[in-house]
């Protein structure tokens, strides 16, 4: 079932419950799509408020990450800039969708649930539009960092248009996960606490090319969604990119991104109503 | 309809309402028996030690009717938060039942949010939003339409005298500013119960007398009914039709504020303020020590009304007048209707 489908399913089940005869009538639900473009609409509006000074952190992290590794690879296409750069780029995305998303609903769940769950919106709509604004809120930084690295690292800028896929794809899975960490986390210090170790270790594991990572991290590497946005962006630096990998590099991503978005969602029910 | 806002005196014009006589609105909210009790968390040693917990709502029974502004009156800790997060779905109870509008809502806790708007103590999911795009946000997913929300937005945000803050964040406003954003938001987009968490908490007079008129509004326009939950008893007597009085998870009392009144009208409040040490030369300030309850230099005291008045006239002469900062004699209010129930007292206010 995909996650749009799952938000129409909730709507057709509050729907289904609607009430005999003899009982007030029950307002409409809101339904799903526009439920979900006004809590994006709103978390973007949210995010431009409180959240620039964060992007910038995000991005000059980044671009002083690559400016540190510049010194130890070598410019011109290879594995190793290509790691670096694509790295750095999604770890814009980690930040913000992993890191501050699961800080976001770690304090919400400190009484602001309250507020959407009584109102008759989709789980799913909400946990979909906070997570897409989140991730649609890292395009600035990640392209600025994109750019900067390729210029730094003499590699190709055509490929870059693959951000569009990647940004969508890397940030359903990491946000889909930092709003998971966020709601199933018992405090809202352990949801920061969380957030923060998860984009370390997208830090870590993206950022370094994953060929001088010893077996076990290697390993750990594949566990991280993100690490499959780095291997697609990566491939796209490289004079011929083979199509077939950094197609299925993404689908690894958005069958992450839909498993992470719907346990997401199941944690928020499992919030809203404790 | 005679309207409840701003009212000072005590009500005289509200009977109880009688739920089998037929001329009573139909009711609204409906609660029988409802219990909860909160489990002990921190592992199961802690639990295995500790006393059973006491339950927060202890077999609680309410009956709402159409078009009523219904209060829970009591200090921190009494239950009413509980009870009214179990009314709109957010809260299981362990036993009993909630009907609202003839819907069981312990069976179906997704259909609270069709028929109640909730106004909730936290304002964490509309903290960073503008006030403006609070209150479309809210009304949107309330299920309006764009135009439909925008044109609700603006109605409550005029109502509110909201207008000059519309385009600032929650987060950059005064408390009480805050609050009634909170409040437009909630009154964004028509539900026909609106549960409310002491609304006007922090708020400046002027604020209060917005929410009050734009709450009696839906009631009067459009048949609300309004549950609200308060400790503030001076705001209890002047907008309440009916008061539940709350006391550790039970109610200890269901009427009009004046009716409750009467259980207690055969005394009044004198409260005593005193510039320093009351002087203990005085035989009787001594013997009045003992009945009052000090709270530093102010002794308030419940007395008969002869009696007040006996005790007026020896403290507004000779030494004990000299050692008198000030003084002020009340006819009850539920505050002393409270403490004459058994209530504990702490917690309410009077402002």
């Amino acid at each position: 079932m995909t996650l749009i489908e799952r938000v129409r399913d909730d709507h057709t089940m509050t729907e289904a419950a609607q009430v005999p005869e003899g009982r007030a009538p029950l307002a409409p639900s809101a339904r799903p799509l526009p439920a979900l473009a006004a809590v994006y609409r709103a978390q973007l509006s949210r995010a431009r408020v409180a959240r620039v000074p964060l992007l910038f952190v995000a991005t000059f992290q980044s671009i002083g990450i690559m400016i540190l590794m510049r010194g130890v690879v070598d410019g011109g296409a290879g594995a190793e800039a290509n790691a670096v750069v694509a790295g750095s780029s999604v770890l814009v995305v980690a930040f913000v969708a992993l890191n501050l998303l699961a800080q976001y609903f770690g304090q919400l769940r400190t009484g602001g649930l309250d507020h959407y769950a009584t109102l008759p919106v989709p789980a799913a709509a909400v946990v979909l539009g906070t997570a897409a604004a989140y991730a649609s809120f890292t395009v600035p930084g990640v392209a600025v960092t994109a750019v900067t690295g390729a210029l730094l690292y003499q590699l190709p800028l055509g490929g870059l248009w693959l951000l569009l896929a990647v940004v969508p794809l890397a940030g359903a899975a990491l946000a889909g996960l930092g709003a998971a960490l966020g709601l199933l986390a018992p405090r809202p210090e352990l949801a920061t606490l969380a957030g923060q170790l998860g984009m370390s270790a997208a830090l870590l594991l993206g950022v370094l090319p994953a060929g001088r990572l010893p077996e076990p991290l290697r390993w750990t590497r594949e566990l991280l969604p993100s690490s499959y946005g780095v291997d697609a962006l990566a491939e796209m630096f490289e004079p011929a990119p083979d199509a077939g990998l950094v197609v299925a590099h993404l689908g690894v991503c958005a069958g992450v991104g839909v498993l992470a978005l719907a346990l997401a969602t199941w944690a928020y029910r499992r919030a809203a109503r404790a | 309809m005679a309207s409840s806002i701003g009212r000072a005196g005590p009500q005289t014009t509200m009977a109880p309402r009688d739920p089998d006589n037929p001329a009573t609105p139909p009711a609204v909210v409906t609660v029988r028996g409802l219990t909860k009790t909160y489990r002990a968390s921190g592992g199961w040693r802690r639990r295995a030690a500790g006393p059973a917990p006491r339950p927060a709502n202890d077999a609680v029974d309410l009956r709402i009717t159409a078009g009523e502004i219904f209060g829970l009156l009591g200090p921190n800790g009494a239950g009413k938060t509980t009870l009214v997060r179990q009314l709109t779905g957010l809260l299981r109870p362990d036993a009993g039942t909630v009907s609202l509008l003839g819907h069981d809502v312990v069976r179906h806790p997704e259909l609270a949010s069709r028929l109640l708007a909730y106004l909730g103590q936290e304002a964490g999911a509309l903290d960073e939003l503008t006030v403006s795009l609070a209150a479309e946000t809210t009304a949107r997913l309330r299920g309006l339409d764009l135009a439909a929300a925008r044109a609700a937005r603006d109605e409550v945000l005029g109502e509110l005298g909201l207008e000059p803050l519309a385009d600032r964040p929650l987060k950059r406003l005064s408390g009480g500013q805050r609050r009634l954003a909170c409040v437009a938001a909630a009154l964004a987009g028509d539900r026909p119960l609106l549960v409310l968490d002491e609304p006007t908490a922090g708020m400046d007079p002027v604020a209060r007398r917005a929410v009050w008129s734009a709450i009696d509004r839906r009631r009067a326009e459009r048949g609300a009914t309004v549950l609200l939950v308060t400790h503030n008893v001076l705001e209890a007597e002047t907008v309440l039709d009916r008061v539940a009085v709350l006391d550790a998870g039970r109610v200890i009392a269901c009427d009009t504020p004046a009716g409750l009144k009467t259980l207690v009208d055969a005394h009044v409040r004198l409260d005593l303020v005193w510039r320093g040490e009351p002087p203990s030369t005085v035989p009787e300030i001594d013997r009045l020590r003992s009945l009052a309850r000090v709270t530093g230099r102010r002794w308030t005291l419940r007395l008969p009304q002869e009696r007040a008045r006996e005790v007026v006239a020896t403290v507004t002469r000779g030494e004990a007048f000299a050692a008198l900062d000030d003084f002020t004699l009340a006819t009850p209010s539920l505050e002393d209707v409270y403490l004459a129930l058994g209530g504990r007292g702490e917690g309410l206010t009077r402002q």
